[in-house]
């Protein structure tokens, strides 16, 4: 069968699957925490393409808001490839690509669909009978600098199904970033696939800065061959409700995984950050540190689960959560979860839930910087643990930049100097 | 300068402080030496604003303001200026943006135009050679990883740059080997003038062998109970601080 016929055959599975499964409720576990209620009564409609005017610079084209959306978060001339989606359809591409670099829209091929798992999880069966459209990025060999896939929506009660195959060849090296925007109340339900085979170096960044009023459901798959080496970066910041999922499954002996997650939530926000890292070899390590930052009334959740197999010997696996509450009505739910089935392991998790320590508050406010600006100071430095170790730097600028339109009472004025 | 009047304070309920008074002048140095538990700390802090000290009766004048009644960060903007005893580390907050920021803001609260990372480094770079500081820390974050030794010249440092009308020194000797003590020394010895005024408080003599007071005060149960010039810590560190005890009994 070729790639097209066993595509159309999985979309239809997915749609099937997606009658069957429903919208998922708090009643199941993994979705206690989430209520995608809000989601589920709206008749979702496509929203339109952005229209084509061949050969006009952006800039000059009938501006509409996802134009200037695109022009915020655009990284042209520092990606090697950015792929520009206008409400889940390809749109533009700028830039020349690498040598061992193949980056176009999504086209059928063997691995799509063969990870993110349609027969159990409703909104990746909902993503994978509706997407229209994605990217596909495939890696030869190193590849110095990186891709950026930026997803902008624009609409009333519109959705879009984003779908990414990501390919990182034997002994490839490759960098991606994701960038989620837009303006009004929209629905991205995002999936991701990506494939480390035997080597492969992957660095990895999600940055979810949609819309105040949107929703977003996205599910990073993550499929590892023997020692492979992926870092998973998950940031969400935008969204009234969002839910980051990121599995991994460690297939491959020797393989190494690292995720990263921030999630900064202010007003009513509720950002859910969901992970499973299944170890199924021997001798693979995961080291995960997810952050949060909630203020006003915005809740948190973060629900980590490592399954390390009786077959995994040599496992090692930390598992970390901190979160920072900022107002006496934040919320956050943390439920760091291991399951071992063999003893040869080193495994430990925790979770810490803090307020701004009054020692630093203090030296910073009797140094002559005021109290607002020495807590946007103290709040950054939370979040830049993990913005520090991000290798791409126009990631790390736009999660600055987000964290200021967010939170622009705290934030300190140029945090671009922090480091 | 600074003018301290029947201070009475302490911390969750505790009097420490029990009618303190004290007059400092402009461009003199300080000493105030005392045993443990005397109320050296909870002076400095009261000065410099901490949350959880309590004043409960008294009044401290600084330039003829009511110096408790301005929170902390304005305490700083006005020219005063605490060396902690135990400076915290701040992890991501980096020592040159933060120092920036707090040079600027207290410029700003004087009218006058904000430094630039250029004219700013200028500054620092000068400064960090006043206590041998290298130049690498300063990129690190705000005293994280630093030693000891280190921690305290950082807040020297940080004085040297803000140039403050008053700084309190709190036990900024403890800890200190020879050699950094001298520096720290020589780090506020470069910013007496007659312009400003020091406050050093501390446990031993040591310190004011490089850092030579024109007043030393002996507080002891929260209160002044003996001064004098500099041969007055001389005496204190041969004798100990019992026989100023015996004397204030004695006095009753």
């Amino acid at each position: 069968m070729s790639a097209v016929d066993t595509l159309s055959t999985i979309r239809e599975q997915a749609a099937q699957r997606f009658q069957q499964l429903g919208w998922p409720t708090p009643r199941q576990e993994e979705w206690k925490y989430t209520n995608v209620a809000p989601i589920a009564k709206v008749n979702w409609e496509r929203g339109r393409p952005r229209p084509q005017s061949p050969g006009v610079p952006p800039g000059d084209r009938e501006s509409d808001r996802a134009d200037e959306t695109s022009a915020l978060h655009s990284m042209r001339g520092r990606a090697l490839v950015e792929l520009v989606f206008v409400n889940g359809r390809f749109a533009e591409r700028n830039g020349e690509g690498a040598p061992g670099l193949h980056v176009s829209p999504l086209e059928p091929n063997e691995h799509l669909g063969k990870y993110a798992d349609y027969q159990n999880h409703a909104f990746t069966a909902l993503n994978t009978a509706n997407f229209e459209d994605g990217a596909f990025v495939r890696a030869e060999s190193t590849v110095e600098g990186f891709v950026h896939l930026l997803y902008v929506s624009e609409g009333d009660e519109t959705w879009s199904h984003p779908r990414n195959l990501i390919l990182a060849s034997r002994g490839a090296q490759l960098t991606v970033v994701e960038t989620y925007a837009g303006e009004g109340k929209y629905f991205t339900n995002a999936v991701t696939e990506i494939v480390a085979e035997d080597g492969a170096v992957v660095d990895h960044y999600k940055v979810e800065c949609e819309s105040i009023d949107a929703y977003h459901v996205g599910t990073v798959q993550i499929h590892q061959e023997r020692s492979s080496s992926v870092t998973a970066h998950s940031v969400a910041i935008g969204g009234a409700l969002v839910r980051n999922e990121v599995n991994a499954a460690l297939k491959g002996e020797g393989s190494s995984l690292v995720l990263e997650g921030l999630f900064i939530g202010a007003g009513t926000q509720h950002l859910d950050n969901k992970t499973v890292i299944d170890h199924a070899r021997p001798h693979c390590e995961s080291l995960e540190l997810y952050k949060g930052i909630l203020d006003d009334n915005a809740r948190g959740v973060f629900d980590g689960r490592i399954i390390v197999g009786i077959g995994a010997q040599k496992t090692v696996a930390k598992q970390t959560n901190k979160n920072l509450l900022l107002s006496e009505t934040a919320i956050v739910d943390s439920k760091p979860t291991l399951e071992i089935h063999n003893d040869d392991v080193k495994c430990n998790h925790g979770s810490t839930i803090g307020q701004l320590a009054e020692e630093p508050l203090f030296y910073l406010r009797s140094r002559g910087i005021g109290e607002e600006e020495a807590r946007g100071l103290l709040i950054y430095a939370f979040a830049s643990e993990l913005v520090d170790r991000m290798k791409v730097e126009p990631v790390r600028e736009s999660i600055r930049r987000a964290m200021f339109r967010q939170m622009p009472a705290r934030m300190p004025e140029r945090r671009g100097g922090t480091r | 300068m600074l003018e301290i009047n029947n201070l009475h304070a302490g911390i969750e309920g505790k009097e420490i402080l029990r009618g303190l008074t004290l007059s400092v002048g402009t461009g003199e140095v300080h000493a105030i030496m005392g045993p443990n538990g005397s109320g050296k700390s909870t002076l400095a802090n009261v000065l410099a604003g901490r949350p959880r000290y309590e004043v409960t009766q008294g009044s401290v004048t600084y330039e003829g303001k009511d110096l408790l009644a301005m929170p902390t960060e304005e305490r700083a903007r006005e020219g005063v200026f605490l060396a902690m005893q135990y400076p915290v580390e701040i992890p991501g907050v980096n020592n040159i943006y933060f120092l920036k920021a707090a040079v600027n803001a207290v410029r700003k609260h004087h009218g006058e135009e904000e430094l630039d990372a250029m004219e700013f480094l200028q500054i620092a770079r000068e400064k960090m050679k006043l206590v041998e500081l290298d130049e690498a820390f300063m990129n690190r974050a705000v005293n994280e990883g630093f030693s000891g030794g280190e921690k305290k010249r950082n807040e020297i440092f940080q004085m040297a740059v803000l140039d403050p009308k008053l700084a309190v020194l709190d036990e900024t000797d403890s800890g200190l080997d020879i050699d950094a003590l001298r520096i720290v020394a020589e780090g506020v010895n470069a910013l007496r003038s007659e312009k400003h005024s020091v406050l050093v408080i501390t446990h031993y003599q040591r310190l004011l062998t490089y850092l030579v007071p024109d007043y030393v005060h002996v507080l002891a149960n929260g209160r002044i109970v003996k001064s004098g010039g500099k041969e007055l810590a001389l005496e204190l560190e041969q004798k100990g601080y019992e026989w100023i005890e015996q004397e204030v009994v004695a006095a009753r």
